[in-house]
């Protein structure tokens, strides 16, 4: 990890994601949260977590961006013009609980931190010999906690499920 | 929506990159295993590939070769293959999603490949159905 690095990408991503909130233009402000993807992927990437950067890249600068255009497109492109006062104080609450919360992780790489002494060296150490799969992260994700990835899969199912069902009527407004 | 203007440029331009897109979506699914990637990654980027290729040719002709049926069976689908293999592994007398239990050599590594596949099913199907469900909307 180079922390200079670190600081002017996310330099780049903390400005992406205030112009973001900024702009009035929605289109605008959509490209720019496709760039704050592009940006947090590349932190990813410079953490060395490749798997989430792919998915980064993938779900949150591509295909996201994607369906925001499309509804921009079907709804309207101007924004509010004033800052509402409520989503922002609860916005801002929720961002300063977040990073007290921060504050009582483990550094990154801490060797005595407690995720690091228990199941961590099990997967390094045995993971490759009982799967035989090299990609420790699909190891652990498909294999071990296989069961937390059938969640998450029934949870796109179920998002799907739920835009087909607001978004499919038929002209005299029921479901088809 | 905007006007679609027929454009030989885009539309062979589109024509041309989807299927590299949709080998290299393939390859991402079944490579998880060795390299970043996996059934989520490379379900999406399956899916850009029809995304690309409605926006050359039209949301009908897309919708016309994938009719919404399949979607859906192929969204359901891909979650009953990943749940499948974990009742699987039940009735052959191990845990839920256990796969040492499949009678395969490299019992482990195959039923990750297919949970991936099924995952990369529902991925795709799933995103290809949000964005027809999104651009079809009045």
């Amino acid at each position: 990890m180079v922390w200079q690095l670190d600081v002017v990408l996310l330099a780049f991503a903390v400005t992406c994601a205030a112009g973001a909130v900024a702009v009035r233009d929605l289109l605008a402000s959509v490209i720019l949260l496709g760039a704050f993807g592009l940006f947090m992927c590349l932190l990813w990437i410079e953490m060395g977590a490749v798997d989430v950067a792919f998915t980064e890249a993938a779900v949150g600068a591509g295909i996201t961006t994607v369906f925001f255009v499309v509804t921009v497109f079907k709804t309207g492109r101007t924004g509010r013009k004033k800052l509402r006062v409520l989503p922002l104080a609860a916005t801002a609450l929720t961002g300063l609980l977040l990073y007290a919360g921060s504050l009582d992780m483990p550094p990154t790489g801490d060797p005595e931190a407690p995720p690091s002494v228990r199941v961590s060296p099990r997967y390094i150490e045995r993971g490759y010999a009982e799967t035989n799969v090299p990609n420790m992260v699909t190891a652990v994700l498909a294999d071990y906690r296989s069961f937390d990835t059938l969640g998450e899969v029934t949870v796109i199912f179920t998002a799907t499920m739920a835009v087909l069902l607001i978004l499919r009527r038929s002209d005299d407004g029921r479901p088809t | 929506m905007i006007t679609r203007q027929e454009s030989v440029i885009v539309r062979t331009t589109c024509g041309l990159l989807a299927p590299f897109i949709q080998i290299f979506g393939l390859y991402v699914i079944v490579h998880g295993h060795s390299s970043p990637g996996g059934g989520f990654q490379g379900g999406v980027i399956l899916a850009s590939s029809f995304v690309l290729l409605a926006i050359g040719f039209g949301p009908g002709e897309v919708q016309r070769r994938i009719p919404r049926p399949a979607l859906l069976a192929c969204t359901c689908g891909g979650v009953l293959l990943y749940a499948g293999i974990g009742v699987a592994c039940v009735l052959l007398g191990a845990n839920f999603l256990d796969y040492s239990a499949l009678p395969l050599p490299d019992a482990r590594s195959l039923g990750m490949l297919g949970i991936e596949i099924g995952v990369g099913i529902t991925v795709a199907a799933a995103m290809v159905s949000i964005f027809h469900d999104l651009i079809t909307f009045e």
